[in-house]
């Protein structure tokens, strides 16, 4: 029934979904850069006479603050003047090579050291130069805060006075990097004052000459195909030039966004719904418990596994859900195209560039150096732009059209259409020896694949079990098994992923068993995670120094153990290692529960440990949007199916966190005294939050919940 | 269609446009002025917040034809230097993550100032409870709302200020 995946695979680009480049590809040379004005030792670095440096970003920004970022890890390698360093997008133009994908917190992890070369690279042909013109040794030389220093003769020069020297010099193939520790500078981030005046330029903000606007009216079913369409009285609406057919419904195209929507609104389609038009959240429900009724596929097992749990003297079961989630972005889905005869532009606010180039090539028929897609500004992405559907329609409605394209989505269109977090269902099991220690675990769980839904030639599992298959505590007999479930829902990545709910399943049930042992959640915590090194937790490894350090981190700073609350109150403790991404959270929620069974978050003691942080500011600001992001989800989103329809169309009934909702959020980074290669942040501050939550709810009021969102109903019930 | 001559930040601009069309879109799709943001076109995320006579205003949930006389503000004309103390406690703050609900935030923030020379954060939940942001900068526009206000009303009362 996924038209989606079929198209995917119809187009062939599957075989490139699993290639993430790991370093960047091109350190190629411009023909012109040799011998030019400025220095451009490759596709990524300029700096002009004038003294500025220009750094090309090579990954898409959407709030996780990169174009700052990849900006820093150049020019602190260079010794750049930073009040002289300005950002500019790379396209998919071919001397930037592989843009890759932006997601899985993977752009520092991946880019940071490919980056400091970028930076070396200049910074030797600089040195060089200048110790060239000085007779000096070059190194006796130092570049620092954009000029060229002699100690021993006293002399200096800025970099903009020695490019045109350095720009004749053959870059170094290795050049060598600094000796960096420690962690790096809070820079503001270089797009902030064009994001507070307006000049800042989001995707919904291309204008092209000649470009009409589209808005496509899409089967409400998942997978229905029109069977017929009406478009006389669209066509009569004032400023509307076309209506025709596409691969994802009708579009109606006109001369502006609000003549595009009021056609759309004149235009009748007939509809073949197809089967999923039977689809219902309570069918689904049902389903998944369904699923658990036979065997899944075991994705870890440690000792005895499961059949560990006949041997405790105390044994625990608990059942724990998720519905689907939308990822409602502030910017809805946009695209921009202008297809020719030879030549495509696209301007699209999208996170995969590197992973759709196949499709657009088929769709257009263009090669790929015909194609050139420009990326600007993401109004939040959280994995839905990964996806190229909406990118699609651009392309599709301007070829057809002849003209450039903006398809402008509607709030409804980008709620009802999206790629959603998978529903799941859970069951856990625990067992306790007659010491109370906790020997036995059992979590077995079904739900939808990603990988799957997407038709990605990846094993179905690799996109659901992180945060359950990579439990670090250390219990003798374990076992966690996933149980493939597919359903009528377009699944996709969204922020965190699986980590947006197993952790909840496991980090909660892992809470109960501590009670009932009679335990200390956190201490217990910290014991079953002693030890030296690496535990290997399935495919993973996990560092217990690490993971133990940001918990014993929010221990001390939320006064655990001593913090006395008044009635309705308490707190709780999670935590999750991202290995994915090598980063390390714990978080502590302190919580008040209303007589009305309104939870309120009052404050997040939140421990990262993330490496070597390249901008620790920033750091403790993609731990204060994971925290808001895993709030909306832990209190308040859920998407509901009835007769194959997403139910919620907006805000209104796909309630977000607002700023009454925002907990005072304390962050501590964790220092280190060497480099520790950097991991990613965007991710890591989400799925920690939802379990510290409802644990500290348990604490607060002596309720457990187990379903997200956990809403005052649920509570009043529990 | 009927032609109507708006005041925007200043400058009086003549456009031609369907009565129901929003101010939104005469603004972006005929001006060119893409500083106000769409978000839902319901009036429900803020993203397209803008000043009418200092008020702010859903331009999504307001046809051209209603604007009459009314002096928009919008963005790109709160100040000729994107020097505002918003706009500046913004910056230092670094508020903006992916920044597309900030120059709504913005301006609603700047009206709240005026009503609030120094609010309390009872007032900025109310005030600031209709803009959503998805990335998570509550807590900074919280800050940066006060660091607004210290720096405009400085002799303001200090208990009206408090935290």
């Amino acid at each position: 029934m996924n038209t989606r995946r079929d198209f995917l695979q119809k187009t062939g680009c599957l075989a490139l979904a699993f290639h993430v480049p790991m370093e960047l590809k091109s350190f190629a040379r411009s023909p012109e850069a040799a011998g030019s004005a400025a220095l451009e030792p490759n596709a990524f670095l300029r700096i002009a006479k004038d003294g500025t440096v220009t750094v090309w970003a090579t990954r898409s920004e959407m709030g996780q603050g990169v174009r700052t970022s990849m900006a820093q890890a150049v020019a602190d390698e260079l010794g750049a003047d930073w009040s002289r360093v300005q950002v500019q997008q790379a396209s998919s133009a071919p001397r930037f090579g592989d843009l890759g994908i932006t997601g899985g917190s993977q752009t520092t992890k991946t880019t940071f050291m490919a980056f400091r070369k970028v930076g070396a690279t200049a910074r030797e042909m600089l040195v060089e130069a200048a110790a060239a013109r000085w007779k000096v040794p070059a190194k006796e030389c130092v570049a620092l805060n954009g000029q060229v220093k002699h100690e021993g003769s006293k002399r200096g020069a800025a970099f903009g006075e020695l490019v045109e020297e350095a720009a004749k010099l053959t870059p170094p193939k290795e050049p060598t990097l600094r000796n960096i520790k420690g962690m790096g500078h809070s820079r503001r981030r270089l797009d902030g004052p064009d994001l507070v005046t307006g000049k800042a330029g989001f995707g919904t903000d291309v204008r092209l000459p000649g470009m009409l606007v589209a808005s496509i009216e899409r089967c409400p079913v998942f997978g229905g195909k029109v069977k017929s369409f009406d478009a006389a009285a669209a066509l009569k609406v004032p400023g509307v030039k076309r209506v025709f057919q596409v691969t994802s419904g009708v579009a109606v195209l006109g001369e502006h966004t609000w003549a595009a929507l009021a056609g759309r609104d004149a235009l009748k389609v007939e509809w073949d719904e197809g089967p999923a038009a039977q689809a219902s959240s309570a069918g689904i429900t049902a389903q998944l418990a369904k699923r658990l009724e036979t065997p899944g596929k075991s994705v870890r097992k440690e000792g005895k596994g499961a059949a560990g749990l006949q041997g405790a003297a105390k044994r625990l079961k608990a059942a724990y859900d998720f519905p689907f989630l939308a990822h409602a972005t502030m910017e809805p889905m946009v695209a921009t195209a202008d297809v020719k005869a030879d030549r495509c532009d696209i301007y699209a606010p999208m996170q995969a560039v590197g992973l759709w180039m196949p499709m657009l090539m088929a769709a257009t028929g263009l090669k790929a150096e015909q194609i050139e897609v420009h990326i600007p500004l993401l109004g939040g992405g959280f994995g839905r732009r990964a996806m190229p559907d909406f990118l699609m329609d651009a392309v599709e409605c301007s070829k057809q059209a002849g003209v450039p394209v903006k398809v402008q989505w509607s709030r409804e269109d980008d709620m009802q259409h999206d790629f959603y977090r998978p529903a799941t269902h859970h069951e856990l099991e625990g067992g306790l020896d007659a010491k109370g220690n906790l020997a036995a675990w059992n979590h077995r769980f079904a739900g939808g694949s990603i990988a799957a839904s997407l038709g990605f030639p990846w094993p179905p599992e690799s996109t659901e079990v992180s945060g359950a298959g990579d439990l670090p505590y250390a219990i003798p007999d374990l076992e966690v098994e996933w149980a493939q479930s597919d359903v009528p829902v377009p699944l996709g990545f969204w922020r965190a992923v699986p980590a947006s709910f197993n952790p909840f399943a496991s980090e909660c049930f892992f809470d109960e068993l501590a009670h009932a042992a009679g335990k200390d959640p956190l201490a217990w915590r910290l014991e079953l995670l002693k030890g030296e090194g690496k535990r290997k937790v399935g495919q993973e490894s996990v560092d217990l120094g690490r993971l133990r350090r940001v918990l014993e981190t929010v221990r001390d700073q939320s006064g655990w153990g001593t913090a006395k609350f008044r009635k309705g109150r308490g707190h709780g403790v999670a935590a999750h290692a991202y290995l994915d991404c090598d980063t390390y959270v714990a978080q502590v929620a302190e919580v008040e529960v209303k007589a009305d069974g309104a939870i309120r978050v009052l404050r997040v003691i939140c421990a990262v440990d993330c490496g070597y942080a390249v901008n620790p500011e920033n750091v403790k600001a993609q731990m204060e949007g994971g925290i808001l992001y895993g709030l909306s989800a832990a209190l308040l989103g859920e998407i509901t199916l009835e007769k194959g329809r997403v139910v919620q169309s907006s805000f209104k009934d796909y309630p977000v966190a607002r700023m009454e909702h925002m907990p005072k959020v304390e962050v501590h980074i964790i220092p280190h005294a060497d480099f520790v290669p950097p991991g990613g942040a965007g991710e890591p501050g989400l799925p920690p939050l939802a379990p510290a939550v409802g644990n500290a709810v348990f604490h607060a009021t002596g309720k457990r919940l187990r379903s997200l969102p956990m809403t005052p109903e649920k509570v009043r019930q529990a | 269609m009927a032609v109507y001559t708006l005041s925007i930040n200043g400058r009086s601009r003549a456009v031609e446009a369907p009565e129901d069309m929003p101010l939104l879109w005469v603004l972006r799709d005929l001006l060119g002025m893409t500083g106000t943001k769409f978000g839902c076109g319901m009036g429900v995320c803020g993203s397209c917040t803008l000043h009418l006579d200092g008020e702010p205003e859903r331009a999504c949930q307001v046809p051209v034809a209603h604007v009459g006389t009314r002096k928009v503000t919008t963005i790109e004309g709160l100040s000729e230097k994107g020097d505002h103390p918003v706009q500046k406690a913004w910056i230092q703050h670094d508020v903006a993550q992916c920044g597309y609900c900030q120059p709504g935030q913005i301006m609603q923030a700047a009206c709240l100032l005026k009503k609030h020379p120094h609010p309390t954060d009872a007032q900025i939940d109310e005030g600031m409870g209709e803009n959503l942001c998805r990335c998570g900068t509550y807590q900074r526009i919280r800050a940066a709302i006060h660091t607004a206000a210290k720096a405009s009303a400085p002799a303001g009362p200090k208990k009206a200020g408090a935290k």
